[in-house]
């Protein structure tokens, strides 16, 4: 056992040293700069001694008792029986005074992690509940966010009047792309929606006449307020449009909430339940009474619409969109969200969501290096907790307690 | 009179005939038997009635609407539920929302009023989880209605393939060998739980191999080999068919018989 663990720590010290060393020893030309090289191989090394000892350790210890419920589902017991308001205040409180205390740098990397909140939310519905993995999804946005800008550019609709004429064109695209795709699983599917990711994208960089092609479309009115004034002795409607930071951040934040509370509805829903059913086994669904055909379908045009709506909102806050934006890479990120997070769970999607936009901007010193974390940490995580941050769980603990005391009741 | 009738249903897989030429009827409100060696064509024929490919030719009827083409989900609608062979559950599922999803088709709540929780889906989930603790009460799985169905031990599993099926509302039940892998005990509590099932109205319509059930507790067996069927009749009747036996036993077996 000891001797099969140190023959992995010296494989791993020496994959180590064959990535590390040259690519951080050849940063500033072609002379070789040990210093930096091994202090980055050092730490690595150092970790892999750690992890070994606490192996050791670990296999000295009498085995887990398998009856016992294990340290996170202990945790999220323990955490749902804490009321909600003690929960969820401090968190919207901690959300709304954010803007108050931060910069406006900070304010904006904040207002991204909620866009992919609820890009990631969208998502989960795909590929967390209804088991379809979808590598195009960042095309929904794209149509959101070029639905807004040309229906604002060219017939003047305000972000209100274009956001469900946007939704409704994200709903059929993602019909759209499902409907071919009913039959897929698997890799097949993934292979298939990623073309047409890339077909969104590559309309959106050459249809020249409609979208500009890679120069993009710019000078969206932000997203507007409307609020009743008393002017002249008559009541007037002013409208406010929403250009400051902060003002945009607690836009966003309403509609991450809206999608939260959404998605989370859904997930409790007879619908939800299909979706579930059908992840779990297709086959049986459908021989058990779901309709598996129009739920697929329903799924997609749900995510669809949710990431339209934050597709929506980025072009109204960017005032700019182009092509580049909705690169494969992005659909990558908010997958990765997903399955970071735990598949089809909520609270993990948005933990999940704040770690993968915010921590590349901590790092954004080292600059090529992101990716590098970036692919570290989700390696690492897949293999530590391969269930993601918060496993989703599927117990009625609220159900519980009423049951209880309804077998209490009579006596 | 909600019977399923069968008229000349063949199947073939390429070149292989798995069914052919079958007519039978299930009588309404009996348990009814399909037995037959391995790979006599009783899953396939269940395959046909559950919609899960359609007969290559003839005609499924049942109380009057015919089933050929229908999607399966549609089927379930019309009051056929079946179980698996294999089991089949969604695992990640509590025990409570496994049965929940078998009420799908009985059940209205669309995506817009599950965003909108309005009182219509409230009152619809409560009927639902209300209903759902009386079958589990029924298949005396109600005190494990939180566990995760993956995490229960292989006989309940099996009850829950049955109770979730049952959540359809069905008026007629196909079980696909729902005593695969049971101890006789078991067994035993199975059968009662089969006639029970058949005292509330249903029609059983049975694929099994375990011969003490089938001949326990079947009104009617029907016996398929190599895809046609062999004989049909109660089941003193098929234990004394030759051609049964042959084919379960081989013609060495009759001749034995025949010399004995």
């Amino acid at each position: 056992m000891l001797g099969q663990e140190i023959k992995k720590l010296v494989i791993y010290t020496i994959f180590l040293a064959i990535i590390i060393l040259p690519m951080l020893g050849f940063t500033g030309g072609a002379e070789f700069q040990a210093e930096r090289a091994f202090l980055v191989f050092g730490i690595g090394v150092a970790l892999l001694v750690l992890n070994l000892i606490v192996k050791v350790i670990r296999s000295h210890r009498p085995p887990p008792d398998h009856d016992k419920p294990s340290l996170p589902e202990r945790i999220g017991d323990r955490l749902h029986r804490i009321p909600k308001i003690f929960t969820l205040g401090p968190l919207l409180l901690a959300a709304g005074t954010f803007p108050l205390v931060a910069n406006n740098y900070m304010i904006d990397v904040g207002i991204t992690c909620l866009i992919y909140v609820c890009l990631g939310l969208g998502l989960n519905i795909v590929v967390g509940l209804c088991g379809l993995l979808d590598l195009g999804y960042i095309a929904f946005y794209a149509v959101g966010a070029y639905s807004y800008s040309l229906l604002n550019l060219t017939y003047g609709f305000s972000f209100w009047a274009a956001l469900p004429i946007g939704v409704v064109l994200g709903m059929i695209c993602g019909c759209i792309i499902g409907y071919p795709t009913l039959k897929m699983r698997g890799d097949y599917l993934a292979i298939v929606t990623l073309g047409f990711g890339e077909i969104i994208r590559l309309v959106l960089n050459n249809w020249d006449d409609l979208t500009a092609g890679p120069n993009g479309l710019f000078g969206m009115k932000r997203p507007p307020l409307y609020y009743p004034t008393i002017e002249d002795g008559g009541l007037d409607m002013v409208t406010y449009y929403l250009t400051s930071l902060p003002g945009l951040f607690y836009f966003i934040l309403v509609i991450a909430i809206l999608i939260i509370i959404g998605v989370n509805r859904l997930d409790k829903s007879r619908i939800g339940r299909a979706w579930i059913a059908i992840r779990e086994d297709e086959v049986a669904a459908e021989l058990s009474g779901v309709p598996t055909t129009w739920l697929k379908l329903l799924a997609y045009a749900m995510g669809a619409g949710f990431a339209s709506v934050a597709g929506a909102f980025f072009a109204a806050k960017l005032s700019y969109v182009n092509p580049n934006f909705f690169l494969f890479m992005e659909s990558c990120i908010v997958l990765s969200i997903v399955v970071l997070g735990g598949i089809g769970s909520i609270p993990g999607i948005i933990i999940a969501g704040f770690i993968l936009i915010a921590v590349p901007e901590v790092f954004r010193e080292l600059e090529a290096f992101r990716m590098l974390a970036f692919g570290a940490i989700m390696t690492t995580m897949m293999i530590i907790r391969p269930e993601g941050l918060i496993p989703a769980s599927r117990k009625k603990r609220e159900f519980h307690r009423q049951r209880d005391e309804a077998e209490r009741g009579p006596q | 009179m909600t019977e399923m009738v069968l008229k000349n249903v063949s199947k073939r897989f390429g070149g292989l005939k798995a069914v052919s030429d079958l007519d039978m009827t299930v009588p309404e409100g009996r348990i009814l038997s399909l037995i037959g060696p391995n790979g006599a064509g009783k899953t396939t024929v269940f395959n046909m009635v559950t919609g899960v490919y359609p007969p290559t030719r003839g005609e499924i009827h049942y109380n009057g609407t015919r089933l050929n083409r229908l999607k399966s989900s549609t089927i379930v609608s019309h009051g056929i539920a079946r179980t698996f062979q294999n089991i089949r559950l969604f695992g990640s599922m509590t025990v409570l929302e496994n049965v929940q999803v078998g009420m799908h088709c009985r059940t209205k709540s669309g995506p817009v009023r599950a965003l909108l929780k309005t009182p219509f889906e409230r009152k619809e989930e409560e009927a639902i989880t209300e209903k759902t603790m009386e079958l589990l009460d029924f298949f005396g799985l109600a005190d494990k209605y939180n566990e995760y169905a993956s995490n229960l031990p292989y006989g309940d599993q099996r009850l829950l393939e049955i109770a979730r099926a049952n959540a359809s509302s069905p008026k007629l039940l196909l079980l696909d060998e729902p005593a695969a892998g049971m101890n006789p005990i078991e067994t035993e509590a199975l059968m009662d739980l089969i006639l029970k099932l058949r005292d509330t109205g249903l029609t059983i319509f049975l694929v099994e191999h375990d011969m003490k059930l089938v001949m326990g507790i079947s009104e009617q067996i029907v016996v398929l080999d190599h895809g046609q069927k062999i004989a049909e009749g109660a089941p003193k009747d098929i234990q004394r068919n030759e051609k049964v036996i042959e084919a379960y036993l081989g013609s060495g077996a009759k001749a034995e018989k025949k010399a004995g």
